[in-house]
């Protein structure tokens, strides 16, 4: 198995994200993760969403997408041609002892404490999946009260721009 | 000129424009307003039916008859949730299929409002597309989409679910309507390239054949594949969706593949080093046990779905398009190598086939106590049925048997379900057909079990001027699973006799260890079917056989119902068992073929 992440655009109608969701949990593919926003043009959705699967069954779930007809545009986002980024909010314990510890480790991250109490620290931070993890890890024997993830996102490197046909797509057919 | 109308007559408008004759459904609170103006339409005929299953089913058989969209309409939350199985199977077949159901009012969508089922909800996995109507302004366009959707690429049931007040509100129709389906690009024009290997392919082989599924009657490509056949000798297999679609009688046709198809056409998949692929989608039903399937042989798989190719089976020459397209490129590619003086010699292939044709001819034997032998019932109602009857069937050995022992020789002209299996399929869906195709002879072939499911329609079609022909081949068993049980389970007949219940247990009773009901008739289907408006005979004796389907076959003016009381040990062969090798077949019981490869195994 290997992670495959995919970015799909969507008509921005309702029951589009059941429609993705429920398709994958039907064909029995499990979805590591899923992040969802409009895009620079408003009728326009994009689903990133995180796969962990053989070449040949990503295919299939490709293919599958496809045919749903909300769904513009699927494109896979190598690892290499690509930037990943996923968005965490980390309430870590922190008394007078470790606080500076804790934002020491914040700045070597380069995350961002965004609230601070007697008793904890919120840290904000981005980045790949592997550098969040490794914070996560230097955080955790302090405690980690609460912690919440994004789903990945993901964009091409370079000057070309995935939702430029089927804006002309959206253009023609309005 | 835009005309100023409520929501319901513009949806009545709109299916006026897109040109559905005919509706089957049943109204109900939330589809109430649409009734209305239905009432008035002069070019939309509707049929009210007796349940929702019966309407969708009918409107499957309404397709697959006439190559039309079917149309079935029904209110919200139960009416609704009735049709989801005639949804699933028209959605398995790929069967042009529009469902209009009625919603609560928009309002009280999602506060379990009576009557209130998410049927978008329900129906998304089974649908090709499904629409939540809510604003009476958005009607004429989604009925163009959804009409579009349903009949385009590769075909299937579409829903449009559309709110109360909706249907009220006041709005102005005009058509066509701007459509906007930015994400919906079906192909159809295959690649040339991939055109070119497939010949060359077909060309170069030894043993091909031509694996024709659904799709090619779907595309109305019948006409263009008996070119192709012709053309390249190649046998041609045609798939229990692809019945009609190659003459039953044309001599490079082998029969059915499958569980139970021919040992020839089995045999010609397992051994073939080319199979061509067109509008088949390698159902597990087909292939058997799929990592032994066809062990020699290259793929070309060509189909309008993507998602098909390679999904089973992996395609060595993927061909993405309608069925009609590619196999009139086919013609053209493989004439090239012909003339470039390259054309396949498969004179031995055809000594194998032959053998194995003459050895093992599809065939029943006639029971030994004088009952009446299904399989000859059903061969005799098609020899005596008139020039384009069309034939529909339920679930289970009679479908089989159907398949076997009637001649197909031209498309749509069998109307089964294939994929789902649903049982009760064959009386709404032959309601379908012959309201669709009036000139035409109707003939349900169906179970007893699956006559239990639907017989209500017969009902609708007393009422409707809708005379079907239906032959009940009545075992008296869910033969099917009893033959299942017969081979499997050592012959425990758990819960598949129906012509009585289990056995009396109470001690003193004087019935006591006799089945209760046993020697009645319970139903007893020729009153059953009288009290419903039909005709209706009973036969027992293969004496009676011919006169009573030529009396069948000459009353027109009101349903015709047979009783056939048929022997229950008959069984459907050959087979492939389940979860095996198609190498398995066994031609008979306990006869497995001979293919001369034993120093093999």
């Amino acid at each position: 198995m290997s992670k495959h992440t995919l970015s799909v655009l969507v008509e921005n109608t309702p029951g589009i994200l059941a429609r993705i969701a429920a398709l994958f949990s039907r064909r029995g593919f499990n979805i590591d993760s899923l992040a969802v926003g409009v895009t620079e043009h408003p009728d326009i959705s994009r689903i990133t969403i995180v796969v962990n699967v053989e070449d040949l069954p990503l295919e299939q779930v490709t293919k599958q997408l496809n045919k749903l007809v909300n769904v513009l545009k699927i494109v896979e986002l190598e690892p290499s041609s690509a930037v990943q980024r996923e968005l965490v909010l980390v309430k870590v314990r922190a008394d007078n002892e470790t606080r500076s510890q804790i934002v020491e480790i914040v700045q070597l991250f380069r995350a961002k404490t965004v609230d601070v109490s007697p008793e904890a620290v919120t840290i904000e931070a981005t980045g790949s999946g592997d550098k969040l993890s490794a914070m996560l890890k230097m955080l955790e024997p302090y405690g980690i009260k609460e912690l919440v993830q994004s789903g990945t996102i993901a964009i091409g490197r370079g000057a070309r721009s995935i939702t430029d046909r089927s804006l002309r797509a959206l253009d023609r057919s309005a | 000129m835009p005309e100023h109308v409520t929501g319901a007559q513009s949806l009545i408008r709109s299916l006026e424009e897109v040109g559905a004759e005919t509706v089957f459904g049943i109204p109900g609170g939330a589809i109430l307003p649409a009734y209305d103006p239905l009432m008035d339409s002069k070019r939309v005929r509707h049929v009210l039916v007796r349940h929702e299953q019966g309407a969708g089913h009918a409107a499957t058989g309404y397709a697959q008859a006439t190559g039309k969209v079917g149309v079935c309409m029904a209110t919200s939350g139960p009416g609704a949730t009735n049709l989801v199985t005639p949804i699933a199977d028209a959605h398995m077949d790929s069967v042009p299929l529009v469902a209009i159901t009625g919603q609560v009012a928009s309002k009280s969508i999602g506060t379990d409002a009576f009557q209130e089922a998410d049927i978008v909800g329900i129906t998304m996995p089974i649908t090709k597309h499904n629409f939540l109507v809510t604003k009476a302004e958005d009607i004429p366009r989604t009925i163009a989409e959804a009409f579009h959707i349903a009949s385009t690429g590769r075909p299937g049931p579409v829903l449009v679910d559309i709110a109360k007040d909706a249907l009220q509100a006041q709005t102005t129709f005009s058509w066509p309507p701007v459509t906007d389906l930015p994400g919906y690009r079906p192909v159809t024009k295959p690649h040339a390239k991939q055109i070119r290997e497939a010949a060359k392919l077909i060309t170069s082989a030894r043993r091909p054949v031509l694996y024709v599924g659904g799709g090619v009657l779907k595309a109305h490509a019948t006409a263009e594949l008996k070119v192709l056949a012709e053309l390249t000798g190649a046998p041609v297999t045609t798939t229990l969706m692809a019945l009609g679609a190659f003459p039953d009688s044309h001599p490079l046709h082998v029969g059915m593949p499958g569980m139970h198809g021919s040992v020839t056409a089995v045999t010609a998949l397992q051994k073939a080093d080319l199979i061509v692929a067109l509008g088949a989608r390698f159902d597990d039903r087909v292939t058997g046990k799929l990592d032994s399937f066809a062990p020699y042989a290259k793929i070309v798989h060509a189909d309008i779905d993507p998602a098909e190719i390679g999904k089973n089976r992996a395609a060595d020459v993927p061909i993405v398009g309608d069925a009609r397209e590619v196999i009139a490129d086919l013609i053209q590619a493989v004439q090239k190598e012909h003339s470039e003086g390259h054309q396949g010699d498969y004179t031995a292939w055809w000594n194998d086939l032959n053998r194995w044709r003459e050895t093992y001819p599809l065939g029943y034997d006639l029971p030994e106590d004088g009952t009446l032998s299904p399989q000859q019932v059903i061969e005799r109602i098609g020899q005596l049925a008139p020039e384009g009857t069309i034939f529909a069937a339920g679930v289970g050995q009679h479908q089989m048997w159907a398949a076997h022992f009637i001649r197909y020789e031209k498309p749509a002209t069998w109307l089964n379900s294939g994929g789902a299996g649903t049982m009760g399929y064959a009386v709404p869906a032959a309601m379908g057909a012959k309201a669709g195709a009036q000139d035409r002879t109707v003939w349900a072939i169906d179970g007893d079990g699956c006559f239990q499911m639907t017989n209500q329609e017969l009902t609708t079609c007393a009422l409707n001027n809708i005379p079907i022909k239906v032959a009940i081949i009545n075992n008296g068993a869910l033969g099917m699973v009893r033959q299942w049980q017969t081979l499997f389970y050592n012959q425990r007949y758990s819960n598949t006799v129906l012509h009585s219940g289990p056995e009396v247990t109470m001690p003193g009773s004087a019935t006591e260890g006799t089945p209760r009901g046993a020697g009645t008739r319970v139903p007893d289907f020729v009153k059953l079917s009288e009290a419903m408006g039909c005709h209706a005979i009973r036969c027992e004796s293969a004496e009676d056989l011919d006169k009573v389907i030529e009396e069948a076959n000459s009353i027109n003016d009101r349903p015709v119902v047979i009783d056939f009381i048929v022997h229950e040990d008959a069984m459907v062969w050959p087979m492939v068992a389940a979860g095996t090798s198609n190498d398995e077949i066994m031609a008979a019981r306990d006869v497995r073929p001979d293919f001369g490869d034993s120093e093999d195994d």
